[in-house]
């Protein structure tokens, strides 16, 4: 019974352990983003890897959801003969939600992973040591570029995102359901407000530095060689998601 | 040279070190000074790694003080203690070279970091450096591209690019051949005596240590048990030195 007890409170001080050393983590690259010597290379690089390589996965994700979007909205609106509403269901749905929590989460599964993979190999070969005995910040040199291009490029997939998604959702409305173009265009932008576009900016900058920050953190506290290391990805994976998917909702509730 | 010459530039004093709630170094005490040649034998597990790691700041100790030129290492600020490893030089066991980087830009790492050399300047300390380990023509070669012996000279070259007055090898010649292992040793020998610094090293090959120390010292359950010169060192009485010089499977190490 005791070790039941036991349990539960160990994955209690563990998550809180986890939370904090998180916010320190973030504390730090804050800190030591300010601090010369700028990286401007490796903040480039950075973005180009984050940014760009990206650009084919965030096509095909947002695209396709804002086909089978329409798809199914526009299924659902007939029967009570509102399909004039497709669009303005689709463009929210894209701006708000849709394409920042997807491009959030397939950038985690390519970046944050392949992050904490580097990151975590770096350690178990001590390459961090070897830094540090260098007289080299690891945080400033490996964290800061990282994080800084994910809360940079981050918002720039989710606007492209936002566009596929809409042009995704015309395209299958339009050409493949036989609605109106012209209205379906009306439609698309008539509710529309700046606002939804920012909305899903700023979520788009929270999960870009959640996920590379977790990526980051997970890969420097690895442990136990080639097995660690596997571990910190997929941890970094799975925390990175569940964070992305919490704050999603109070970002929502904040930004209504 | 005397190992009693010199001013002391490394403190380790009275330290304890926990790791994962097991002991690790318990009361460990051990002066490194001015231009000497010191070497911490000791079996695998024994808390070798963990000392050097202590000296340059890697590890903090949980009880005790270590002073590095009268500095105590607990308390600098990270900015400071950066500035502050600028003395040293450390040589890792497998090198631990950059992997997304040359043979070139890894020794140019520091000094495009830490001074104001020009790209001409740094190619001319690369080589230099390369020379110093006898190396040729490896610039353009990436780390995975050389042999454990290659890397580990690397390693070497890329501690002391920027001239440091401390030099750390850990375990310099751990799974390399007996002449490879010979030729790294009389390395360190060579670059001692031309670079004019202090080192400390640790092994567990008696070979290498008698070779290259001024003094040798064996860590033993996170302390040090004995200490002297080689000559000394050899001459030992104490029952746990005599089974690690001749490496015997019976005696008070493995009881």
């Amino acid at each position: 019974m005791t070790s039941v007890f036991e349990n539960i409170g160990l994955v209690f001080i563990r998550l809180f352990e986890q939370t904090g050393l998180w916010f320190r983590m973030l504390w730090r690259t804050m800190v030591w983003s300010v601090r010369p010597p700028f990286e401007i290379d490796a903040w480039f690089r950075q973005m180009v890897r984050v940014g760009v390589e990206s650009v084919p996965v965030v096509f095909l994700t947002t695209m396709f959801t804002g086909m089978v979007f329409a798809l199914e909205t526009y299924t659902g609106f007939h029967r009570v003969h509102a399909e004039n509403y497709v669009g303005s269901a689709v463009a929210l749905a894209m701006l708000r939600e849709l394409s920042p929590v997807l491009v959030g989460l397939m950038v985690t599964g390519r970046i944050g992973s392949s992050m904490a993979a580097e990151i975590g190999t770096m350690r178990v070969t001590e390459q961090i040591d070897a830094l540090k005995a260098l007289a080299t910040e690891p945080v400033q040199y490996l964290f800061v570029p990282r994080v800084i291009a994910g809360i940079v490029m981050l918002p720039f997939l989710v606007i492209l995102g936002d566009a596929l998604g809409i042009g995704g959702g015309y395209l299958v409305a339009v050409k493949l359901l036989g609605a109106n173009g012209v209205i379906y265009q009306n439609n698309t932008f008539q509710f529309l407000q700046i606002k939804d576009l920012w909305t899903g900016v700023i979520k788009a900058g929270t999960f870009g530095l959640i996920l590379t920050l977790t990526g980051c953190v997970r890969g420097y506290y690895t442990t136990g060689g080639a097995e660690g290391v596997g571990r910190s990805t997929t941890q970094a994976v799975v925390s990175a998601s569940l964070i992305i998917l919490l704050t999603d909702f109070f970002l929502s509730k904040m930004l209504l | 040279m005397n190992p009693n010459d010199g001013e002391v530039i490394i403190s380790v004093q009275h330290v304890d070190k926990f790791l994962g709630g097991k002991p690790v170094l318990r009361d460990l005490s051990i002066d490194v000074r001015q231009g000497e040649s010191l070497v911490i034998v000791g079996g695998s597990g024994q808390g070798k790694s963990v000392t050097l790691k202590h000296m340059i700041g890697l590890m903090q100790p949980d009880e005790g003080h270590v002073y590095v030129l009268g500095e105590d290492m607990c308390c600098l600020e990270a900015r400071e203690l950066n500035r502050f490893r600028q003395h040293f030089g450390m040589a890792f066991q497998e090198g631990a070279l950059f992997d997304s980087m040359n043979v070139f830009e890894n020794i140019a790492f520091p000094l495009r970091r830490h001074t104001e050399m020009t790209e001409e300047q740094i190619r001319t300390r690369v080589r230099e450096c390369l020379e110093q380990v006898h190396l040729h023509g490896v610039e353009t070669k990436r780390p995975s591209e050389l042999s454990g012996g290659m890397r580990r000279r690397v390693g070497f070259a890329r501690a002391f690019s920027l001239r440091p007055e401390i030099l750390l090898f850990d375990e310099p010649t751990t799974g390399l051949d007996p002449v490879i292992s010979d030729v790294i040793a009389d390395l360190i020998l060579e670059m001692d005596s031309t670079l004019n610094s202090t080192t400390v090293s640790i092994t567990h090959d008696m070979k290498v240590a008698f070779k290259i120390a001024d003094r040798v010292a064996m860590l033993y359950n996170g302390h040090i048990v004995e200490q002297g010169t080689p000559y000394e060192f050899q001459q030992s009485s104490n029952p746990i030195v005599r089974q690690f010089i001749e490496g015997r499977a019976e005696g008070p190490l493995t009881e």
